[in-house]
Parts: C-alpha cells; sequence; structure tokens
C-alpha cells in the first residue's frame, strides 16, 4: 500500500485527523484495511544486515513487523535496536516490549528512543519468565505488568510526563498494542481482560497462536458483550505448524498454547504435513476475516518465515494489495 | 502455607466480611494510634501483620494490599507478581508456568472474588504499579492513615 502523502522512506507519515501515530500501519487499520503483520525473530548476532534479510522475507505481504523482546526469555538483540534499524529503510515496526527485563526508568527510556528512532507502534507484554530461557539464573524484574506498562506509555503519550510527573518536551506518538490468550485458563475472565487493557490504553491486540475456532469466537461473542468491540482492532494470531509431532511438542511444552486433538489428527493423516499445516492456517484465516471485530492477522511462523508470503497469498486476503516495502515502486493504491 | 492459602480464597467470603469490620475497628481506634504515635507503631503491627497475613494468604508484605479485589488471592505469590490479572502462560491444568505445582494465583483470584460481594467488578479495576518503597510496611496502617485523611 502506498499513499499520496508518501514521505521518504525514513520519514513519518504526516499524522491523520482521529490517529496518534504517524505510522502506516495505523493508516491501514483505520482504512478499514484487513491487516496482515508477522514476527521477525531478531538475530544472535551485532551484524545488520541480518535483521535486514529476515525483514525482507516478508516484503509485499506484511503492513507491520514484530520485534520481539527476548521472546521465550531467550537472549537476541534488542528489540528496539532491530525496530531502529527497519525504521531507516521505512519498514513499519512493532516494537515489542515485555516488563521480566527491565523496570520502569528503563522502559520510558526505550519509549521515548523507540519512538525517536521513528517507532509507531508498541506492543506491551508482561514477558515469559526466565525458567523458559537460555538464562534461567537471571533476576526476572516485572517492575510493571502489560496493564501499568500500557497506562505508563498513555501517560507519555497524552500527558507528556513520566510516571514521576517530570514534563517531557516531546510526547512519544505511537499507537498502543497488548497481547491477549483467549485460549488459557481462566477462559471465562479473558474478555474482560482484555477490556481492562483497552481501558489501560490499548488500541490494537494481537492474540497467541489460534487453533481453536470455537473458542476464538465465544471469546469474540465475550468481547462484543463487552461492549469494547468498537474501541479496538483484534489481529488474531496464527501459525503454521510443520507436523503433528511438532504440534505435540509446542502444545505440552509451549505454556499457554492450546491445540485441539482434532489439529494433531488433521496433520497426522496428511502426506505433506508441512504444506497440511500451512493450508490449515489458510482454512483458519477464511473464517477467521468473517468473525465480526477481527481487523487482521497476526501470522508467527518461526524458523519458516518464507511460509508467511505463501499462506497470505493463497488465502487471498489482502484483495490484490500490496503492503509497502522499501524498494516499492511509487505507485498509489 | 500453600494449603492455608487455598482454604483462605475457599472461604473468601466470610474473609472479606471479617477484614471490613477489623479496618473499621482499626479506623475507631485512630485517636488511639495518634497517641501511640504511627512510626513507634509501625515496626510491632508490621510483624503481626507479617505473621498473620503469611499465615493465611503467603503474604509478601507488599505493604499495599488488595486482596480484597483479588478474592483473598495474594498476587504478590505470582512469579511475575501480575496485580492485574494472570498472563498468557496459565497450563492447560490451570497451574502456574513458573512454579507448575502451584495454581495460577489468578485462577484463584477469579473464584475467590465470586463469593466476595462486588468482587467480580473489583477485577476489572486497573491496579496501579507497586510502590517498591512500601515493602515490608504495614498495609493496615497506611489504610487507617489513608481513611481518616491523616498524614500517610
Amino acid at each position: 500500500m502506498i499513499f499520496e502523502d508518501e514521505p521518504v522512506p525514513g520519514y513519518p507519515l504526516p499524522i491523520l485527523p482521529g490517529h496518534t501515530s504517524p505510522g502506516r500501519f495505523e493508516r491501514v487499520l483505520r482504512a478499514g484495511q484487513f491487516a496482515v503483520t508477522s514476527e521477525l525473530a531478531p538475530p544472535d548476532s551485532a551484524d545488520p544486515e541480518e535483521v535486514y534479510r529476515r525483514a525482507r522475507i516478508f516484503d509485499g505481504y506484511v503492513d507491520a513487523i514484530n520485534a520481539t523482546d527476548g521472546s521465550g526469555a531467550n537472549c537476541h538483540m534488542s528489540s528496539l535496536a532491530v525496530c531502529a534499524l527497519l525504521t531507516r529503510v521505512g519498514y513499519a515496526p512493532v516494537m515489542q516490549i515485555s516488563c521480566r527485563d527491565r523496570n520502569r526508568i528503563a522502559i520510558q527510556g526505550d519509549i521515548l528512543g523507540g519512538a525517536a528512532m521513528g517507532v509507531c507502534n508498541l506492543l506491551c507484554l508482561t514477558g515469559d519468565g526466565v525458567q523458559a530461557g537460555d538464562h534461567p539464573q537471571a533476576m526476572p524484574v516485572f517492575d510493571l505488568d502489560s496493564l501499568t506498562l500500557l497506562e505508563t506509555a498513555r501517560t507519555l503519550r497524552d500527558e507528556h510526563h513520566f510516571l514521576s510527573g517530570r514534563k517531557i518536551s516531546c510526547a512519544p506518538r505511537v499507537l498502543l498494542g497488548a497481547a491477549e490468550n483467549p485460549f488459557a485458563q481462566p477462559t471465562e475472565f479473558r474478555a474482560r481482560r482484555l477490556a481492562k487493557k483497552v481501558n489501560a490504553g490499548a488500541q490494537f491486540i494481537q492474540t497467541q497462536f489460534c487453533y481453536d475456532l470455537p473458542l476464538l469466537k465465544a471469546f469474540m461473542g465475550q468481547v462484543e458483550d463487552l461492549g469494547v468491540l468498537e474501541s479496538v482492532f483484534i489481529l488474531v494470531g496464527l501459525g503454521p505448524l510443520r507436523s503433528a509431532r511438532t504440534a505435540e511438542w509446542i502444545r505440552t511444552h509451549v505454556p499457554g498454547v492450546h491445540i485441539p486433538d482434532a489439529v494433531i489428527k488433521r496433520l497426522a493423516g496428511a502426506a505433506d504435513s508441512a504444506l497440511e499445516g500451512r493450508n490449515l492456517c489458510i482454512d483458519m484465516i477464511q473464517e477467521i476475516r468473517a468473525i465480526k471485530g477481527v481487523h487482521g492477522v497476526h501470522l508467527m511462523a518461526y524458523r519458516q518465515e518464507e511460509a508467511v508470503a505463501d499462506i497470505i497469498a493463497r488465502s487471498g486476503v489482502l484483495n490484490g494489495r500490496v503492503p509497502w516495502y522499501p524498494g516499492r515502486a511509487p505507485q498509489v493504491n | 502455607m500453600y494449603a492455608l492459602r487455598q482454604w483462605s480464597v475457599r472461604h473468601a467470603g466470610g474473609m472479606n466480611t471479617f477484614y471490613r469490620a477489623f479496618e473499621s475497628a482499626l479506623v475507631a481506634l485512630h485517636p488511639v494510634w495518634q497517641r501511640i504515635g504511627y512510626t513507634r507503631l509501625e515496626r510491632p503491627v508490621a510483624a503481626v501483620e507479617k505473621s498473620v497475613k503469611g499465615l493465611l494468604f503467603d503474604c509478601r508484605m507488599c505493604g499495599q494490599c488488595i486482596l480484597s479485589s483479588t478474592g483473598m488471592s495474594c498476587p504478590m505469590n505470582c512469579p511475575k507478581n501480575l496485580r492485574n490479572g494472570p498472563c498468557g502462560g496459565v497450563r492447560a491444568d490451570g497451574h502456574c508456568e513458573v512454579r507448575p505445582e502451584m495454581k495460577c494465583v489468578w485462577l484463584e483470584a477469579v473464584a475467590g472474588s465470586a463469593r466476595i460481594p462486588g468482587g467480580t467488578d473489583a477485577l476489572g479495576l486497573v491496579q496501579n504499579a507497586v510502590d517498591r518503597r512500601l515493602q515490608g510496611k504495614s498495609s493496615w496502617l497506611r489504610v487507617v492513615r489513608e481513611r481518616v485523611g491523616a498524614r500517610p
């Protein structure tokens, strides 16, 4: 997608009336388009080219790229640095901030720093526990939680001061997001938790992996009953499963990922299970796009990032729209 | 103690009623506390609070108790100190991602809140970030001073 007021790559778009950020992700959402986001796994490297290589895989298929923040409590290049590299060439990153590794002093500094580097979208997360990663001996910080992190970011943006009350001269113009897991216990509380996040400032939500449509539909119904469907853009998390064995491993070892038996059966019965995993994603997209209140999908394809383009292309979910990417021919659509 | 902590959540309604009466009594006794001096009272009261609430709730003495808003399940027992609801990592059996032997404190909180009048609404409140300076201080004395409008 290319806008009429397209800036030189790396520079912000003008902020439209009613928008909170100068970013293209918010433009796509508010234009009512079905948005596609994906996730970039930051490299275990200090080489910027590695970041660009990982981003280019998504060129033409995604509206924003999430930069994870020590996901799974494993050490990688920082989310802030990945975002700074991406914005230099015009990509629209979503900077993930987890509460696990930094206190409120560091986090507020990073929000200002990110915005200064052109980051227009933040995803406020609690973060995985340190026991899950490769540094289980580390100090878990959790000074803030995802809700107070949202409030903190909103305070910086809308009230132009730190939590201490000290003024900031230029507020970070960011779209605020949060995560929700409709499939984890206590399921009856999940929609209300989402509503709580919206009240704390969340403007978009990216969900945990969805493999259970009835549960998702029930969740979306509850969100609607709570009256917050109109005030938030919900993107449903999806990811291709490679095989029945991988699926089995994920559901027993990755806390919070719920995979029904039917999905595992479908993968086990397929001749090419990796292809079936992608087909499953495509089928899910077709159903998900029809659910009221769903504004897009968030594809997480760790170590099979090339699957994202295939899934999006075959699902036809972009309706012929080509998201902007560096070097794209400048014609408006 | 874990078993006692779970008992407290099962009896969240009674616990809450008792605490309301206890808090009113503490507030009524404000003139007495003022005569003795809140500063002098801080250490002994905190010690009593720590032993009572430690026994009943595995209290961590954060100094800003919100048990009445969390169904008598102390959120500081969450390994991530989450005071606004469960994280996304709760296991399928309802146990904690970090400490698999423990039930998620937020599952307990949701169950306990249903036993307190208005408890379910209280879960919807966005709780402020923890003030780490209050760690180890008496929550009871702080509440009394807040309610009588005295200088904290």
